[in-house]
């Protein structure tokens, strides 16, 4: 089979999936869950078959519109080392998370809804990593979008779920607002909007730099949507409230990573702008910062995972600001993909072991009733951690180093942030996994399922193994560089300081802790009130906004200004005596002697 | 083929004829509807794109010494329209509840509004043009004066006046346009009006372009005429708000794409700061006066408002990107619409309000109903693989390619797909999701007729939303390159 061939079909079949679950299964809960893992381990074989095969090139496939030399919005697939990596990534987390929902949704209802959604989101990530260009990343974009917005409703019957869902599609909204005028200004400015054709283009921009800047800025807005960068990240929380399975997959291993794969994408582009890379690096180490302080005062389970996701997403982008290499934020997507979906899988276990209390402070003690859990949460914990010889480490530290050598801010807004990391997480595991039980459901709580443990295990391996210098070279030597810059010998000490006092810190205030967090601070209980503040710019300024102009439409313009000229005009004639009888039929005969009026009107012109 | 094309005319009519006499209204009306639709799809394909230009033509000579015949005819964007017609008749006759009173008169509207309609997009000759259209509007107010709900007599009343009032000015704007012909060429002829333009045979004045503009504008719901459309939509029966908001309303546009694209090419750009800012008007204002509607027919009515602004944006980039965007988006609102007045009308008729502080929780006793509704919103929010999206994107590209003076417009005109994202998912979450009420827990799911009505609204809407090709090939047809 030729390998466009493959690339096709490995973008379609999950859509294809989709379609049916919607149209033909949707009755039977094996049929619709079995099309779904299917078409998810198709796409593994070919994203597998693509990235051994080395396939390069553009695929083209059809025109999505056509106006010939003008204008056109080719729809073709893009194959090189990028987004070769990244298809491995996706396609093999994927079916992994796909069949782990087998045991983790099996009591649910909607299930066919939630299959259907899983395959369609599949779809259109595969979507977003094979495109060729801006525009057919775009829609891609929105389709992950509403993916994600249905898998979050999953539960919509609940308000905070419901709202939840709304919540994540109307923030994405906003960023795809900077990303569509982002697209439109390289277009205006370069004639182009595919990949090729824009990363090309920095001499057009040379005398007007300015304007590149602007123009990388505004589809930065669409990662700081999609990867709930500061100051979008409200929404990343509250999408916890969909099944767990999907805050895996799409809201920590995937989706969300699709910002820094855009910025990947553009990267030769993007750092050829000092200014536009000054405002990423910036916005993502505030972001690495901010939600790490953040998750340290999380009491729910998937809360803290999510904060720490935000933090990632923070190194990952501060790492693509760097200008250094488009590898180095791609190889800790690579690395965190797997840690973070193993961490997210593991509370999914611990959450169903727990009959759905997701309290931290109901939990205790659970690392002898839930051993495997607890020995792949381990794996995942300590790579996150950035631990030696974990995946993490690598990954984070070569990001710490780099922005030494290239932005001192940043690396000490990511050298607290790297110290942030092991405190929360030895808190969360002390707290779930150590001490007694606090809860009637931690003392009862069990080992889930082997459907559900063996994707743990799974994932646990390149948890482990995903950063070591040997997979790196495998997966990104032909991405682009990742030298080891060269630092000070202090500062490859306080990388390990970081980790040590982390640790140390969490472990002599949690070892042997209470039924309650010892430490409590308002201020990062209600997320820096960032949440109350959007709240009220949305319900005073805007609302304030909508409620103005509506009485201005009611009274001005409706009342006044085309009520009263219509009565002014209106008088003239004698229609109006017509309309006041209020019978439609004098309405009917008026409209009809209208166009005999017409008529006669150009009869007697000459 | 050109018997096929006044065949679609003439079959509403008819039908209606038949039901005057004694036929069951319900099923001669629509058995016309879906022939009608068939003749519209074997006409939509069996048009010929490599010769393109006005096919199927029949003439008959009225005052020729005036310049005046009937001619009927059609290339690709009439064709598009046509479609867009037949489709919404069908599914608007197959959604229409049992009516209680006057049953045959309920029908024979229907059937008149979609035979003017029809007839106004295939006429060659203005005057032919406008009267069709003038047949189809009486209907609409008649039945909202007669079967509507709520403040029925008031909203027809308002929609009689702003319309006749529109339809009084374009009225004016025509024979305007009529009279500057020098004397002794004059003619009505669309054909012939593009070639004496083209040739700048003649040079109409740009204040009969503003006339024009006004006159199309009020029908189309242009701001700030646009106050007499939610009102009406709210009040009018379902099949009523689907036909007249689904493809009635689209004259106001064809008329501009037909007379003022061509003719007026100078006087539209020099005039274009005064559309931008309508458009903007239309947009960002309308899109805020919806946001803080707290009812559903209430906001369906000024989102359809808020969305003619997207297409005057794409008359007004003046070239063939953002045209062909308007003329896609043209296409698509008027299914996306009316499938959304035809769920607001299964919803009233279930639930008796439309109210958001009443409603919620419905996707549970209404599961199908609301994956119809998830769908309808998200085409109206304009995601990809609706055809909707297609229209935007195009507009926009249209738009910068204009020049700096759409700087402003198209940023308003992007941050207004957030805004229909506000409304939409609110109304969605508002009625569907959360906790139900348990007075509504009982509700019956959506009925079979109507489900397909909707359906039947949804596929082509995704068919051109994912091939946009099909739409855009038809429509080129009818735009200068």
């Amino acid at each position: 089979m030729h390998l466009s061939t493959i690339a096709w079909i490995t973008l379609t079949v999950p859509l294809v999936a989709a379609a049916l679950i919607l149209l033909v299964t949707r009755t039977s809960k094996p049929f619709a869950a079995t099309l779904a893992i299917l078409s998810a381990l198709i796409t593994a074989v070919g994203g597998w078959t693509l990235f051994f095969s080395g396939a390069e090139g553009v695929y083209q496939g059809f025109n999505w519109v056509d106006f010939g030399q003008l204008f056109s919005i080719p729809f073709a697939l893009a194959l090189d080392p990028l987004s070769r990596t990244m298809l491995v990534v996706v396609t093999t987390i994927a079916p992994i998370v796909f069949i782990y929902s087998l045991g983790y949704m099996k009591e649910e209802e909607g299930y066919w809804r939630y299959f259907a959604g899983l395959a369609l989101f599949l779809f259109s990530m595969l979507g977003i990593v094979l495109a060729d260009n801006l525009v057919m990343m775009f829609i891609f974009w929105e389709l992950v979008g509403v993916s994600s917005y249905i898998l979050i409703g999953h539960y919509f019957r609940k308000e905070s779920a419901a709202d939840a869902a709304k919540q994540a599609f109307l923030v994405n909204r906003i960023g795809d607002f900077g990303f569509m005028l982002g697209i439109l200004l390289f277009w205006v400015s370069t004639g182009t909007f595919t990949f090729g054709g824009i990363n090309e283009s920095a001499e057009v921009f040379v005398k007007n730099p300015t304007l590149l800047g602007v123009a990388c800025v505004l589809i930065f807005c669409g990662t700081v949507g999609k990867s709930a960068q500061f100051p979008l990240h409200v929404w990343l929380p509250n999408s916890m409230e969909g099944p767990t399975p999907v805050s895996s997959l799409l809201h920590a291993a995937t989706m969300v990573a699709a910002g820094v794969y855009l910025l990947a994408r553009i990267f030769p582009i993007l750092s050829s702008s000092p200014g536009a890379c000054e405002v990423v690096a910036v916005t993502g180490a505030i972001t690495a910062l901010g939600a790490g302080i953040l998750a340290t005062q999380q009491d729910d389970i998937k809360g803290i995972l999510a904060y720490s996701t935000i933090s990632q997403l923070g190194y990952m982008v501060a790492g693509a600001g760097l200008a250094v290499s488009a590898a180095l934020p791609m190889f800790h997507l690579f690395t965190h993909a797997f840690f973070k979906c193993l961490l997210f899988l593991t509370a999914g276990s611990v959450i169903l072991g727990m009959h759905h209390e997701q309290n931290i402070w109901q939990m205790g003690g659970l690392k002898n009733k839930m051993p495997i859990t607890f020995l792949t949460y381990c794996c995942g914990m300590l790579a996150l951690s950035g631990c030696y010889f974990f995946s993490g480490h690598y990954s984070k530290d070569l990001i710490m180093a780099c922005s030494w050598e290239h932005h001192r801010v940043v690396f000490w807004l990511l050298v607290i942030a790297a110290g942030l990391t092991p405190f929360y997480m030895t808190r969360q595991a002390l707290v779930v996994f150590f001490g007694k039980p606090r809860s009637e459901h931690a003392k009862k709580a069990h080992e889930s399922p082997s459907v559900m443990t063996i994707p743990l295990v799974l994932l646990a391996i390149p948890a482990v193994f995903a950063g070591y210098p040997f997979v790196e070279h495998f997966f990104f030597h032909e991405v682009g560089t990742l030298a080891e810059p060269h630092v000070p010998h202090w500062v490859e000490l306080v990388f390990g300081a970081a980790f040590f006092i982390g640790i140390g810190a969490a472990a002599l205030i949690y070892r042997n802790v209470g039924d309650k967090d010892p430490i409590r601070i308002p201020l990062l209980e209600n997320r820096f009130y960032i949440d109350d503040f959007y709240f009220w710019i949305v319900r005073v300024i805007q609302g304030g906004i909508a409620r103005i102009f509506s009485f201005i439409d009611r009274w001005f313009i409706d009342g006044i200004l085309v009520r009263g000229s219509a009565t002014v005009v209106w008088t003239v004639g004698f229609a109006l005596r017509f309309l006041q009888v209020g019978n439609l039929q004098a309405y009917a005969f008026f409209f009809g002697a209208g166009v005999v009026g017409v008529i006669y009107l150009l009869l007697t012109v000459k | 083929m050109s018997l096929l094309l006044i065949l679609t005319i003439l079959l509403p009519l008819a039908a209606s004829l038949l039901i005057m006499v004694g036929a069951d209204p319900r099923r001669t009306a629509f058995g016309a509807a879906v022939a009608n639709l068939g003749a519209a799809i074997v006409l939509f394909f069996g048009y010929d794109q490599i010769a393109g230009g006005w096919q199927f033509l029949s003439e008959w000579k009225i005052l020729p010494k005036l310049g005046i015949n009937m001619t009927l005819g059609a290339d690709g964007l009439t064709l598009t329209m046509i479609l867009l017609a037949t489709l919404v008749t069908v599914s608007a006759l197959w959604v229409a509840p049992k009516v209680e009173k006057h049953e045959g008169l309920y029908y024979v509207s229907l059937l008149f509004i979609s035979a003017g309609v029809i007839g106004a997009f295939a006429s060659i000759d203005v005057l032919f043009l406008y009267s069709f259209h003038e047949l189809a509007l009486i209907p609409t107010f008649l039945m909202i004066g007669i079967w509507g709900s709520g403040d029925r007599q008031a909203a027809a009343w308002k929609a009689t006046i702003y319309l006749g009032l529109g339809s009084f000015i374009l009225l004016i704007g025509l024979i305007a346009l009529y009279l500057s012909i020098p004397a002794g060429h004059r003619t009505l002829d669309l054909r012939e009006l593009n070639q004496m333009a083209a040739t700048g045979a003649f040079h109409p004045s740009a204040w009969i372009y503003l006339i024009l503009l006004v006159g199309f504008g009020s029908l189309v719901s242009l701001f700030p005429f646009h106050s007499w459309a939610p009102p009406a939509y709210a009040c009018a029966p379902a099949p009523a708000a689907m036909l007249h908001a689904g493809v009635l309303k689209k004259f106001g546009l064809y008329g501009l794409i037909r007379i003022a694209l061509p003719i007026f090419p100078e006087a539209m750009h020099e005039l274009n700061g005064l559309l931008l800012l309508l458009v903007v008007g239309n947009i960002l204002y309308i899109g805020y006066v919806t946001v803080s509607q707290k009812r559903l027919d209430w906001t369906v009515g000024y989102s359809s408002v808020m969305h003619m602004g997207y297409i005057f944006m794409g008359l007004a980039a003046l070239n063939i990107i953002g045209v062909s965007g308007a003329a896609i988006l043209m296409f698509a609102h008027g299914l996306s619409v009316a499938a959304a007045f035809a769920l607001c009308g299964e919803i009233r008729s279930r639930t008796g309000t439309l109210d958001y502080a009443e409603l919620g929780g419905l996707a549970k006793a209404t599961p199908v109903l609301g994956l119809l509704f998830g769908f309808v919103a998200m085409a109206s929010v304009g995601l990809p693989g609706f055809a909707n999206f297609a229209g935007e994107v195009l507009v926009f590209f249209g738009s910068v390619a204009y020049g700096p003076a759409m700087i402003i417009p198209v940023v308003v005109g992007v941050w207004g797909v957030v805004i229909s994202a506000i409304y939409m998912l609110r109304a969605y979450r508002n009625i569907f999701w959360g906790p139900i009420a348990q007075r509504w827990e009982g509700l019956v799911d959506i009925g079979s007729g109507a489900k397909w009505s909707v359906i039947l609204l949804l596929v082509p809407l995704m068919i051109a939303g994912f091939y946009p090709q099909i739409i855009l090939k038809m429509v080129g047809t009818a735009l200068p390159r």
